[in-house]
C-alpha cells in the first residue's frame, strides 16, 4: 500500500508527459491543464490503492484517460465508436518511398523529420476518433506496451492491435494529404480525382 | 487476345517482386514485395516495430530483412515515421505554474472532509 506522503515525489516527474498527452486528447491548453490537474488530484486521493512496485506511469495514464473520457466525452456515448475509412496498408510508404519510382516520392535527402511539421503531425493524431487516437497516443507517443495499453483503456489486446493498425493508417493518409497539398510529394491521379478513367481496363 | 491484360498474378507466379504497380492502377497492390516471405514479414511490421514479437519471430524477420532490401526499406520508413510521431507529439511545453498549482492541491482539503486532497 502506497503512502500518500510519497505521491508528489514519485508522480510529479511524469507531469510533462501527461500534459502532452492531455493536449492531444483535449486539443487545447486550458482543458489540458485542467485535465492534468484533476488526474493528479485523483491520483493523490487514491494513491493508497496503488500497488507499490507496479508501473506508476501506467497507473497515472489510466487515471488521465478515464478522467478525459468521463469528463470531456460525458455528453456523448462513453466510448466514441466513430469508425475510420479503410486505408490500404503501407499507404504513405508507397507514395513517398524512393525505392520504386523516385519521381513520385520525396527526394532521398529529405527525412520525414524535416518535411513533416510538428503541427501537422499533432493534427493528424488529434483528428483521429477517440477510440483510435488513444491507442496510437499511448503506443507511439508514450511508448506503452500492448498489455499496458489494454489495461489503461480496458480493452482486449487484440482490439488494441487492430485499432493501432487502423489509426496509424488514417494518420498516414492525413500526412499524405498534407504532403500533396503542399507540393512535398506529387499526388497520384487516383489520389486527387474521383474518376480514374486512365486506368479502367473495363468496357 | 489471351493475356492482353497484364495480370498482377504473374508477379507471384514468376516470383518477381513488384515494387510498385504503375500509377493509375485502380487498386494498388497491398504488397510491396510479392514474395510470400515478404508478405509474412510485412504482416508483422507493426508488431515488430512495437517490439512485441517473441524472440524467435523477431529473429526470423531480422533474417529476412538482411536478405531483402525492399522490405528493409519499408521497415525503415515506418520506424522513422514512428520516431517522428513520438518526437513531434511529445514536445508541448508545460504552462508555467502548472506544477506548483498541482502540488498545492496536495496540501488542500478540497471536499472539506477534514483530510487533505
Amino acid at each position: 500500500m502506497a503512502d500518500q506522503a510519497d505521491f508528489a515525489e514519485q508522480a510529479m516527474q511524469y507531469a510533462p508527459q501527461l500534459y502532452s498527452a492531455a493536449m492531444r486528447m483535449t486539443r487545447n491548453r486550458a482543458d489540458a491543464e485542467d485535465l492534468v490537474q484533476e488526474a493528479y488530484l485523483k491520483g493523490f486521493r487514491s494513491f493508497h490503492t496503488f500497488t507499490e512496485g507496479t508501473n506508476l506511469r501506467a497507473w497515472l495514464f489510466r487515471i488521465l484517460t478515464n478522467t478525459y473520457i468521463n469528463k470531456y466525452r460525458a455528453k456523448q456515448r462513453r466510448f466514441d465508436e466513430t469508425d475510420l475509412d479503410d486505408v490500404e496498408d503501407l499507404y504513405l510508404y508507397k507514395r513517398m518511398s524512393t525505392a520504386g519510382d523516385p519521381s513520385l516520392g520525396r527526394s532521398a535527402e529529405d527525412s520525414l523529420m524535416t518535411i513533416l511539421p510538428d503541427d501537422e503531425v499533432k493534427q493528424a493524431l488529434e483528428a483521429l476518433p477517440d477510440n483510435f487516437r488513444m491507442p496510437v497516443l499511448l503506443a507511439d507517443v508514450e511508448g506503452f506496451a500492448y498489455k499496458e495499453i489494454a489495461e489503461i483503456l480496458d480493452i482486449p489486446i487484440g482490439t488494441v492491435m487492430s485499432r493501432l493498425h487502423r489509426g496509424r493508417k488514417a494518420m498516414q493518409k492525413a500526412l499524405h494529404d498534407y504532403a500533396v497539398a503542399n507540393g512535398i510529394i506529387r499526388g497520384e491521379p487516383d489520389d486527387t480525382t474521383e474518376t480514374d478513367e486512365a486506368s479502367a481496363p473495363v468496357g | 487476345m489471351d493475356g492482353a491484360q497484364a495480370e498482377p498474378s504473374e508477379a507471384s507466379a514468376g516470383g518477381i517482386p513488384r515494387l510498385r504497380t504503375p500509377a493509375g492502377d485502380s487498386a494498388i497492390d497491398t504488397s510491396v514485395c510479392g514474395e510470400p516471405d515478404c508478405q509474412a514479414a510485412l504482416h508483422e511490421l507493426d508488431v515488430f516495430l512495437d517490439d512485441e514479437l517473441s524472440d524467435g519471430a523477431r529473429a526470423s524477420i531480422r533474417h529476412h530483412l538482411d536478405e531483402c532490401p525492399e522490405c528493409l526499406s519499408a521497415f525503415d520508413f515506418h520506424a522513422e515515421l514512428k520516431q517522428v510521431i513520438h518526437d513531434k507529439c511529445l514536445n508541448d511545453e508545460m504552462p508555467a505554474g502548472l506544477l506548483s498549482r498541482i502540488e498545492r492541491c496536495f496540501d488542500t482539503d478540497f471536499d472539506g472532509d477534514g483530510r487533505i486532497g
